[in-house]
This record gives C-alpha cells, sequence and structure tokens, in this order.
C-alpha cells in the first residue's frame, strides 16, 4: 500500500449514490475486458446533476469529453456516499478513471464493502466536512500513515479517521489476498 | 447471552453460541443470487480467482434470475444474459430462471420468495442492494457487490461484520388506506438516509404481524434507504403459510430474546399513519400525501420489487375501478405471476388487468422495467423533465432514467389516485367507503 496519495481534488456533496456515480443505463459494459470496462471511465460520475459536479463551482465534468480517464484522482464527498444500489460499477467506474481514494464524512456500507473487498481506492473518513473547505482543482496530498489530508493550494491539513481494521485487506490487495495471507483459501 | 433475530442467526452460521454487535466472523452461505446486471462481473471475477474450470461451492445453493435489462434491444445487455446462461449450464444450475422461457421469472426478490428459496433462520446473500427484502422471512438477507459474491461462489463464506439492531415496533390496527409503504416512507423520513447505516432495522409489533408476507416484504425491501444491512420480521404462522407447497425445507424460527440490545427501540402507533411520500430527490425528504396536493404530474408508474405485487395492484385497482387516468400511467408486474394474477384477480366481477386496461393504463412486461433507468428502450423510463409518481424505492436524481425528471416516492394507494387527478392526491379521496 501506498504510503502518500496525491492528486487533484473533485468535491461532491452528500448523498452521492450509486446511480449519479455511474447511471444504470451504463452497467451493460464488461468489467473484465480491459479495452470495453474502459466505458466506465468514461462515464463516472456522469449521473452528478451537472451544477453540483466540481463543487463550489459546478458544472465540472468529471471525465472531459472524449476521455476515460479523470484528471481528478481524490474525489471528495459529503455524508453517505456511495448510497443506493449494490453496483460494483460503482467503484470500479471510479478506479478505471484513475481515483486513488475517496475522503467522504461517511459511506453508505456496500460502496465501503466494495471499495474495500474489490481493492478499487482507499474510501477514507474524514473527522470533519470538507466538501465547503476544499474547492474542486486543489492538490491534495493524503498520508496514510499519519492520517492528514493536506490541502497543497490552501496550505491547510486536516485528520482523518484511521482505517482500522479493514487496512488487513487493503494491505494485502483485495478479499482474495487476503483469505489466501490469512489460509482461508488456497494460494 | 441475550441475542436478536439477527444474531442469533449470523451466529449459527459462524458456528458459534454467540455473538455481539460489532464481532467480525465467517458465515456460511445457505444461497447466493445473482442477476443478469452482476452475473457476468461476478462470473468474471470467479474465473480469474478460482480458474477456468472452477466449480461452484454447491450447486443448489445458487439461484441466478436474470430480471433487470431483459426486453431491450440493447446488444450489451443481451450479451450479458447469454453469459449467465452459458455459467448455468457449464456449472448445471438447478436454479437458472432463464429468459424466453416458460421458467422465466421476473424482478429476483419476489421471484426468490415465489419459488421457496427464502426460509426462516437462513443466511442469503445477493448482488442487489433490495436483497433485503428477504429478510420478510425471518431470515439474513443482504446486498453485496460482484467481488464478494465471486468469493461466495469459490468458498461458500463471507466475512459478515455483526450489525447492531434498531427495533421499530407499530402497536395498534393501521388504518385501511395505509401500505406497508407509508410505514417506511415514514420511517426514513423520521431516521434518514443513513439513519440505519450498518444496523438491522428489526420490525415488530401486532400492526406489523398482521401484515402478509408480500406487505412485510415492502417493508423489509427499503431497509437499505435508510442504509439499513437487513432487515428482519420474525418467522411465524403467515410465513409458513406462504412456504405450504414452494419449500419442503423448514428453516430454523429465531425470536429476539426479550432482554436482548438495540441501539434503537421506538415504538409508534399505526392508528396515527397517514399517507406520506417521498418528495425529490431523496427517499427521507418525507411529506404527507395531502400536503403535496398542488403538484403538477405527468406520470404515475406502479411497479418493481418494492410495488409491483399482487397486493400492490390489487390495491391500486381499487382506486382505479371504473375510473380513468389523468396521466399516463404504467404497470408493471413484478413477476410473471404477479401477470397471470392481473387476469386471474377480479374487482366486481372485472380482472385487475382490465380494469387497469379500461382506466386507460398501460400494462408491460415482468421486470425491474423503469425502476432504475436502465438502457433508453426500457417501459417506462424517463427521458426528459417528467413530474412522476412512483410505488418504487429510490428517487434520487436520474433513477427513473433522466437526470431532470423528478420522481416522488408513494404508495400503489397514493400513485393510483394520483393517476387519476394528476395531482399528488391523498388515497383517502377515492376510498371513503373504507375511511
Amino acid at each position: 500500500m501506498k504510503k502518500k496519495i496525491q492528486g487533484r481534488a473533485f468535491v461532491l456533496g452528500n448523498n452521492i449514490d450509486t446511480d449519479q456515480i455511474i447511471p444504470a443505463e451504463h452497467l451493460v459494459y464488461s468489467l473484465s475486458d480491459p479495452e470495453e470496462s474502459k466505458n466506465y471511465g468514461k462515464f463516472a460520475l456522469s449521473g452528478v446533476p451537472t451544477e453540483a459536479s466540481g463543487l463550489p463551482q459546478g458544472k465540472i465534468p468529471f471525465v472531459d469529453e472524449g476521455q476515460y480517464q479523470s484528471q481528478f484522482k481524490i474525489v471528495i464527498g459529503g455524508s453517505n456516499f456511495g448510497c443506493g444500489s449494490s453496483r460494483e460499477h460503482a467503484p470500479a467506474c471510479m478506479e478505471i478513471a484513475g481515483v486513488q481514494a475517496v475522503v467522504a464524512e461517511s459511506y453508505a456500507r456496500i460502496f465501503y464493502r466494495n471499495s474495500i473487498d474489490g481493492g478499487f481506492f482507499i474510501p477514507l473518513e474524514s473527522k470533519q466536512p470538507l466538501a465547503n473547505e476544499i474547492k474542486t482543482g486543489d492538490q491534495l496530498t493524503i498520508d496514510l500513515e499519519a492520517y492528514t489530508l493536506t490541502n497543497e493550494t490552501q496550505n491547510k491539513t486536516y485528520p482523518l479517521n484511521s482505517l482500522g481494521e479493514v487496512i488487513d485487506i487493503i494491505e494485502a490487495g483485495d478479499i482474495f489476498e487476503y483469505a489466501r495471507k490469512s489460509g482461508l483459501i488456497p494460494s | 447471552m441475550a441475542m436478536t433475530i439477527t444474531e442469533k442467526i449470523l451466529a449459527s452460521h459462524a458456528g458459534k453460541t454467540s455473538v455481539a454487535p460489532g464481532d467480525n466472523v465467517w458465515v456460511d452461505v445457505d444461497v447466493l443470487m445473482t442477476h443478469d446486471v452482476c452475473g457476468p462481473g461476478t462470473i468474471g471475477i470467479f474465473k480469474k480467482q478460482f480458474g477456468q474450470n472452477a466449480r461452484v461451492w454447491d450447486a443448489e445453493k445458487v439461484v441466478i434470475i436474470p430480471d433487470h435489462y431483459i426486453f431491450t434491444a440493447d446488444p450489451h445487455a443481451n450479451r450479458n444474459i447469454d453469459i449467465i446462461r452459458e455459467f448455468a449450464k457449464e456449472q448445471k444450475l438447478p436454479y437458472y430462471y432463464d429468459v424466453g422461457t416458460e421458467n422465466y421469472k421476473g424482478v429476483c426478490h419476489i421471484a426468490l420468495a415465489q419459488e421457496g428459496h427464502n426460509r426462516p433462520g437462513e443466511v442469503l446473500f445477493g448482488t442487489d442492494s433490495h436483497t433485503c427484502t428477504s429478510g420478510a422471512f425471518g431470515m439474513f438477507s443482504t446486498g453485496i457487490g460482484n467481488t464478494d459474491a465471486a468469493f461466495i461462489l469459490g468458498t461458500g463464506k463471507l466475512w459478515v461484520k455483526v450489525p447492531e439492531t434498531m427495533r421499530f415496533e407499530w402497536t395498534g390496527t393501521f388504518p385501511p388506506y395505509i401500505m406497508a409503504k407509508d410505514i417506511l416512507l415514514h420511517v426514513i423520513g423520521d431516521i434518514g438516509c443513513d439513519g440505519a447505516t450498518y444496523r438491522t432495522m428489526e420490525w415488530a409489533g401486532d400492526a406489523v404481524y398482521n401484515f402478509s408476507m408480500e406487505e412485510r416484504m415492502t417493508l423489509c425491501n427499503m431497509a437499505i434507504e435508510a442504509g439499513g444491512k437487513n432487515a428482519v420480521i420474525e418467522a411465524d404462522d403467515v410465513t409458513y403459510d406462504y412456504l405450504k407447497g414452494r419449500t419442503d425445507k423448514k428453516g430454523t424460527v429465531h425470536h429476539s430474546d426479550p432482554d436482548a440490545k438495540y441501539c434503537f427501540n421506538k415504538t409508534y402507533k399505526a392508528d396515527e399513519l397517514e399517507p406520506v411520500v417521498a418528495q425529490p430527490h431523496s427517499p427521507d425528504n418525507r411529506a404527507l400525501a395531502r400536503e403535496c396536493k398542488d403538484v403538477k404530474l405527468d406520470r404515475s408508474y406502479i411497479g418493481s420489487c418494492t410495488g409491483g405485487k399482487i397486493t400492490d395492484f390489487i390495491a391500486a385497482a381499487e382506486i382505479l375501478n371504473g375510473e380513468k387516468v389523468k396521466i399516463d400511467t404504467y404497470i408493471v408486474p413484478a413477476t410473471v405471476d404477479v401477470e397471470q394474477a392481473l387476469r386471474t384477480e377480479t374487482i366486481d366481477g372485472k380482472t385487475l388487468a382490465q380494469i387497469f386496461e379500461d382506466a386507460g393504463a398501460r400494462i408491460g412486461e415482468p421486470s425491474c422495467a423503469a425502476c432504475l433507468g436502465g438502457p433508453k428502450d426500457t417501459f417506462g423510463r424517463t427521458h426528459g423533465t417528467e413530474v412522476v409518481i412512483s410505488t418504487t424505492n429510490r428517487n434520487f436524481p436520474g433513477r427513473m432514467g433522466s437526470k431532470q425528471s423528478s420522481v416522488y416516492l408513494a404508495s400503489p394507494y397514493t400513485a393510483a389516485a394520483s393517476a387519476l387527478t394528476g395531482y399528488v392526491t391523498d388515497p383517502r379521496e377515492f376510498i371513503p367507503a373504507r375511511v
């Protein structure tokens, strides 16, 4: 596991549900075919209403037209991030678009679990609301040893909750690697 | 140690005498359900992790129910059906309900119940967030992603953090114009979209036990809209009456101990509830139906695992009988069994289907249809700025297709009454005899 994650911020509000992360009409593409799965990157976060996409300004596309990867590597959310459906296409599309970490006040549990068990990216919890502090495009650094998030653009640092017991799965890579290391399934 | 129903089920499946909230345990899985949207991804991961020739841990315990994107010309969606069909054949799965055959069922959560896959005391995981519906049978059931489902396919096990339990007790008697959907929308309005995150929602009280299995399923169905891990109702005679002829397995009935610990315990008075809606764009944006009487609608939609069962259509038909709808009204039976019931159940000598057709409503084929938008040619999907009243479960932006459309969630009574006026309407205006 990397100790530091750096990238530009893409800021969203509360209750970003899985239909906003990846609208249901796109759930038809293969996740195992590397070429076809790029479609998920292309449509990642495309269901977010335009005015709420990339706060505080809004109207910022997460992925530019014709691309499948985003210039934003860290997504900042409010409470209940990833609520709604159990579709693993949601964390998967964000990974395909290049997201390395999400920092939200809280998560819906299936999305949180999928992010970790599937090894898509690291879902971190902030101790305070950050969606009003950080602006889309700000340069951020996450320190996974100190559990802090530093906004390099604004020169401010915020504490994050530690990952707790799920860190074993994150360090292993995903639930399969974790189970192999623990002897639960043959390696 | 005193335990709740959920704690007892998880303990028994983890080989322990007791568990407590917060414990991480590995449980043995009784049923894994998947469908056409998440099945292909699950199968892909299973083969990658366990090998191209790997066998599922127990073919009798895998249930595959295509239901999401069925009646569409979308080539990718149709390819996905081919993938699950091929997998079912390769693995010799006895419980694959194929599209285009007489074995096709429709919406997975209702089909699971109808086909006897929901049994008291068992553990069921499904690659769909509304898998919590099965908790109506006194079992543990919850939604998971493709990775966890692939892990189960290979091992028959999954890790679970034991949830705390919230208890919602309803005393008294619900008025005749109240449906399970009103109760849910009321409670979600109370606790919010994340009010039950990581928790169990346990429904109790005489008013709840008086409900049919279909209404109990509705009650458990939307636990996920409050963030809940699972919902549960103690199994009783109503449960076993429903199971007759559907399964030979007896299951195990668990009761919560009187001194079990709850993180939330609230008693509600059933008699006081009024018809409720969730306004756009969140299931916890509660209002009384009568408070929204000035909201002009373009469409009424009655369907889905939440509001497309036989009970739901009987309720809608009671209101629509002999009347004409003023707005586009879509009727989507959840399953083939429900569709058939539309042609056999009668009110005043007319079948439900006849009542709907005479009223000017359109009847679609059984599937998830527009509940979650879906491919562009999906029956009932929104494409513009439609304002919809719907018996479905979610109204976040874009859920029914178009980001610009607005969705009010309501009971079948309220959705049908609103179809007749073109405005959000308290159903009491149309069922005076029963009030």
